[in-house]
């Protein structure tokens, strides 16, 4: 209850945000130009339309959640907003849990506004609603998730501008983490390997969440592959949640 | 009486600057306070007053010392449900209004909806904000703010209220407002904690102070126990008496057009200055005797140190 209370409010302070709107416009733009791409180029188009719209989503979505999730607790701290929230009876967890769900929900909202666009384009140009197309969208929303616990944990303990960044680089990393698996295989056993074997599995693999080319191929997926990918999600949120708020139980709020 | 708050030999520090040095703010903090008393938290800038607060509600964690209110440690959702706090220069989310953010705070004590709308009207109604119902906070004028942040802080009927500053960068209007809410508090056996650096309003409201400077209590006790009420000197206001011989008497401090004001420490002075003004046919037009004030005290503790 206490943790709904929080969430809604948090809700309501983020759809308030115009950096949320001017990143749902340019996602939009992104969106609808992908026609204006489709037509410059030799091949399918609406594979083309298709490709471009679900990476504008998982983009936006990611800047969104990075953008507004850095600033979560650190704003509560810096106007001091937090002061007469922790001193009422609620535990530390409960807050940054709300915070959590409250931005989930703005994200989730604001992906289905932006998977609302795409699917109607591609309605123009098949006469079909794409429903598979929700597939891909469903786990660039697990991977929203993910991002916005990282943002969250930074915004514990660091200013929004190198929150923003870590978050970033996080995003980067994790969709490029698939170069080290490459560097596994191809470098001598030694120390080098070694390395690049210990960076491989600490580092995220958010490229678990990346269906869009199987789905825009109809290509099939085994059942065990998406169960992975969820249940990856699944924990690897909980496991940078769980260290944001053991971050968050010890801090001072000066 | 019961003790409703307690604390013992509180201590903290902040890590300051690029080389992290040590700051000891607190340095064994130790006082107690009984139900149903407004007890004045005095201490200049930098004293410790908020740090102290803080720490209290959890805010901020103390490196050593023990802290119970009603009994129960202070962390515990117990204690936590019988205190309420308006912190200094509140600042609330300002895209609620004032109806919805006292409704979102009520959700954090899980209050029934009936319960819960009956009392946010009154509160409303208490703090003379039931006209701005509606309105955003980010329209709210600062006395309004810090009305409606002593609404949110008494919520849940708090038997033990904290307020930082409460009267800080108010105007004599929203002072007395203020002052009366707490004066009203303390006449329904609420306990009051109040920080504080406004003497005046202090030594109207509270009746025991304690003193802090530099992270240590100096002075704690009833105010008719830390202030002598032994005369210090009487000023006398008079005009139409020749000013050379009213110095011998005393101190002349001022002059408004013919008026002299005339501060005199002895007793038999004060009787000569009105025979003076008798045989002079002069006019006495004030004669106040003063006693030590509670700036007197606090002053007089925090040159010393």
């Amino acid at each position: 209850m206490k943790i709904k209370a929080i969430a809604f409010n948090t809700f309501k302070e983020a759809i308030r945000d115009r950096i949320l709107y001017l990143l749902l416009f340019f996602a939009a733009v992104c969106i609808i130009s992908s026609r204006l791409l489709a037509l410059l180029t030799v091949g399918d188009k609406v594979k083309i339309i298709k490709d471009v719209g679900l990476s504008s989503l998982s983009l936006f979505g990611a800047l969104m959640a990075i953008l507004m999730g850095t600033g979560l607790v650190f704003k509560e701290i810096d106007k001091k907003t937090i002061y007469t929230i922790i001193s009422k009876p609620i535990h530390r967890y409960q807050f940054l849990l709300g915070k959590f769900f409250g931005l989930v929900l703005t994200l989730f909202i604001m992906l289905l506004l932006m998977s609302f666009i795409f699917l109607a384009l591609v309605f123009f140009h098949t006469f079909t609603i794409e429903w598979e197309m929700l597939i891909a969208i469903l786990f660039i929303f697990f991977e929203l998730c993910l991002i916005t616990s990282v943002a969250l944990l930074f915004s514990c303990f660091s200013t929004p501008i190198l929150s923003s960044i870590f978050s970033l680089a996080f995003y980067l990393i994790g969709h490029t983490a698939w170069g080290i698996e490459t560097l596994i295989k191809k470098i001598p056993p030694g120390v080098g390997k070694t390395l690049a074997q210990f960076l491989y599995h600490f580092l995220p693999d958010l490229e678990n969440f990346n269906f869009k080319t199987e789905i825009v191929q109809h290509l099939d997926i085994p059942s065990d592959v998406y169960l992975y990918s969820i249940l990856y999600g699944i924990f690897y949120t909980l496991f940078v949640l769980i260290i944001a708020v053991l971050i968050f139980r010890k801090r001072d709020f000066i | 009486m019961a003790t409703v708050l307690k604390i013992e030999n509180l201590h903290k520090s902040f890590k300051l600057g690029f080389l992290l040095k040590k700051k000891e703010i607190l340095r064994g903090i130790s006082l107690s306070v009984e139900q149903g008393e407004v007890f004045g938290y005095l201490g200049p800038n930098g004293a410790g007053k908020t740090t102290t607060i803080k720490c209290i509600l959890g805010l901020i964690f103390p490196e050593k010392g023990n802290i119970e209110i009603f009994g129960h440690p202070y962390l515990s959702p117990k204690a936590k449900e019988k205190t309420g706090f308006l912190p200094e220069n509140p600042y609330f989310y300002d895209h609620l209004t004032a109806s919805e953010f006292l409704d979102y705070y009520s959700q954090l004590f899980l209050m029934k909806k009936e319960a819960k709308e009956e009392k946010i009207k009154s509160l409303l109604r208490l703090v003379d904000l039931e006209d701005s119902a509606d309105l955003q906070l980010r329209k709210f004028s600062r006395g309004m703010l810090q009305r409606i942040g002593m609404a949110q802080a008494l919520l849940n009927d708090p038997s033990l209220v904290f307020l930082d500053e409460p009267l800080g960068g108010l105007d004599p209007l929203g002072r007395k407002e203020i002052r009366d809410i707490i004066t009203r508090l303390k006449d329904e056996g609420k306990t009051v904690f109040l920080s504080s650096h406004i003497l005046q309003d202090i030594e109207m409201i509270c009746n025991r102070v304690a003193i802090i400077v530099n992270g240590e209590i100096i002075n704690q006790g009833a105010l008719h126990d830390l202030i002598s009420e032994k005369i210090l000197f009487t000023e006398v206001i008079l005009s139409g008496v020749n000013e050379k011989e009213l110095k011998e008497l005393g101190e002349c401090l001022s002059g408004h057009g013919d008026r002299t004001l005339l501060k005199v420490f002895k007793e038999e002075n004060v009787e000569k200055a009105l025979q003076l003004a008798q045989s002079s046919k002069g006019k006495v037009h004030s004669l106040i005797p003063r006693t030590e004030t509670l700036e007197d005290l606090f002053v007089g503790i925090v040159k010393q140190r």
